[in-house]
């Protein structure tokens, strides 16, 4: 049933996602504006790795 | 599959082998992030002789030591203030405060992150979205909007699933019910106490019939047992006109439980949490259904305050049942059956209040509202049972009566001292409801 979707695929998104909200965190010299609204994507980032991302290495074994 | 039903297809329809193991792998995770981000539960776990690499199976989880509220309470007031030790993030990180209601004695403090707040919320989504919300739905929320956790997680919850949240918090009963009628609100969520009391108050103070003039369809409780109670699920479905789903959760948990629209009883979300029910007297794991035991619960993603192995003092048991909607979430039968704590011996018999409240309930010529109290004359047990007559039923009490002597000795094995008050007499309750009353050791 899991193998329907493309897990893998949506894992790799979700990093791109984590990755960049991270590396806009970097560079924003210290602008509050950018880190806390960064923060926020980032703890909707989590949800996302905890509906997708946690799973691959459980979901797409085979038993 | 038909993946409307669900939040997330793939967790809550993942096999169990599979979802066992996602749960060791992510037990593992919130134990190791405690027990370096932690004071109180590197102390608790070191001074246990346990290491991060000794958790490899679930067996080896029993081996962790649990938690108990007693302990929560011990350390808050203290640095970092006011959560104390247990935090794993700096004081900056925190962003929500609550506490419990302190139903069982001094409150307990919790604190969140934006991402903890954002995983409450999304558990709820779980909750909301196997109830039938959709984002078509208006949902009014007929709570104090304060300290309490209550329905805050569930206003988030419902904001996710895109339905239009209507925050009716500093509102009397009746502003509620007249601003649920006006916007036709869809849904609404409450207390099974404050659910009664309000189609009482619709009835006797506004002349509303709730299912007839208003178009709430869908109820989600929680707070108290009732929404597990067939009897009280009964008049509440009646008096609303509407589907009554429970819920179970708890301010240092989570929205750990909750039915689906087949109510064939509470699912845990084992994606989010691990339940283990211990026997109350040996501690072994019942893994079997049909034995009442003692919850231990992880909630497996909240992180700033972390809840890991704790004793919840509720007695739970698992259904033997299958769930029709398809996930593979397991089912509790009859939800929260009573606390270790509240389930007492009278007369020698082991009492659960919930089974009295069943009693009163199925009996339509009584009132929604009872009380019960335990007292001691001499060396002997004795239990009062205040009920209330519906009005008009006055002369068929002797009728009334015996069913009630009858079903509260099949379903509690005691005999009552039976007090029949006027109807409108006995106290009502906004909010959760004190029936109970043990007064044998403060006489």
């Amino acid at each position: 049933m899991t193998e329907e979707y493309k897990i893998r695929e949506m894992t790799e998104k979700i990093q791109v996602i984590k990755k960049a909200a991270t590396e806009l965190q970097r560079i924003s010299g210290g602008i509050q504006a950018v880190d806390k609204n960064a923060d926020r994507i980032l703890a909707s980032v989590r949800m996302l790795e905890i509906n997708i991302s946690d799973i691959v290495d459980v979901a797409l074994v085979s038993f | 599959m038909n993946i409307e039903r669900y939040w997330n297809p793939i967790l809550e329809t993942l096999p169990r082998e599979k979802l066992e193991r996602l749960q060791l792998k992510k037990f593992h995770n919130i134990f190791k992030w405690a027990y370096e981000h932690s004071k109180f539960y590197h102390e608790l776990y070191s001074d246990a002789g346990i290491e991060i690499g000794d958790i490899r199976t679930f067996d080896d989880i029993q081996k962790v030591p649990k938690v108990e509220k007693s302990m929560m309470r011990a350390i808050q007031g203290k640095e970092p203030f006011p959560y104390g030790d247990m935090l794993c993030v700096p004081l900056e990180k925190v962003t929500e405060y609550h506490q419990t209601s302190g139903t069982t004695g001094q409150p307990v403090y919790q604190a969140d992150t934006w991402q903890d707040w954002e995983w409450f919320a999304e558990a709820w989504a779980y909750i909301l979205y196997a109830q039938g919300y959709r984002d078509y739905d208006r949902v009014f929320l007929p709570f104090g909007y304060n300290i309490f956790i209550a329905f805050w997680g569930a206003h988030y919850g419902a904001e996710k699933l895109g339905c239009e949240v209507i925050p009716g918090g500093v509102l009397n009963t009746e502003a509620r019910i007249l601003k649920m009628q006006e916007l036709r609100a869809t849904a609404m969520m409450a207390t099974p106490t404050y659910v009664l009391g309000m189609a009482d108050t619709a009835r006797r103070k506004l002349g509303i019939d709730l299912a007839r003039d208003l178009q709430i369809r869908r109820i989600t409780v929680a707070g108290e047992p009732g929404g597990s109670i067939p009897a009280t699920k009964k008049r509440m479905e009646e008096a609303w006109g509407a589907k009554v789903y429970d819920h179970i959760g708890a301010t240092e948990i989570g929205p750990w439980s909750y039915e689906c629209q087949h109510q064939s009883g509470s699912h845990v979300n084992e994606a989010l949490f691990l339940v283990e029910i211990e026997d109350v007297n040996t501690g072994e794991l019942i893994t079997a259904p049909g034995k009442r035991g003692k919850m231990v619960i992880t909630a497996l993603d909240r992180m700033a305050q972390p809840c890991i192995r704790f004793d919840s003092k509720d007695i739970i048991e698992w259904s033997p049942d299958e769930c029709e909607c398809g996930r593979t979430f397991r089912l509790i039968k009859g939800g929260i059956i009573g606390r270790a704590d509240d389930i007492i011996k009278v007369k020698g018999v082991l009492l659960a209040p919930t089974s009295i409240e069943e009693v009163v309930r199925s009996i339509p010529e009584l009132s929604d509202e009872y009380e019960v109290l335990v007292t001691k004359k001499g060396d002997i047990d004795d239990i009062t049972l205040k009920v209330e007559l519906i009005p008009g039923q006055e002369s068929n009490i002797d009728a009334i009566k015996a069913k009630l002597v009858d079903q509260l000795r099949v379903k509690t094995g005691l005999g009552y001292n039976l007090e029949f008050h006027e109807y409108g007499t006995l106290p009502r309750y906004d909010v959760k409801a004190r029936r109970f009353r043990d007064l044998r050791h403060k006489e």
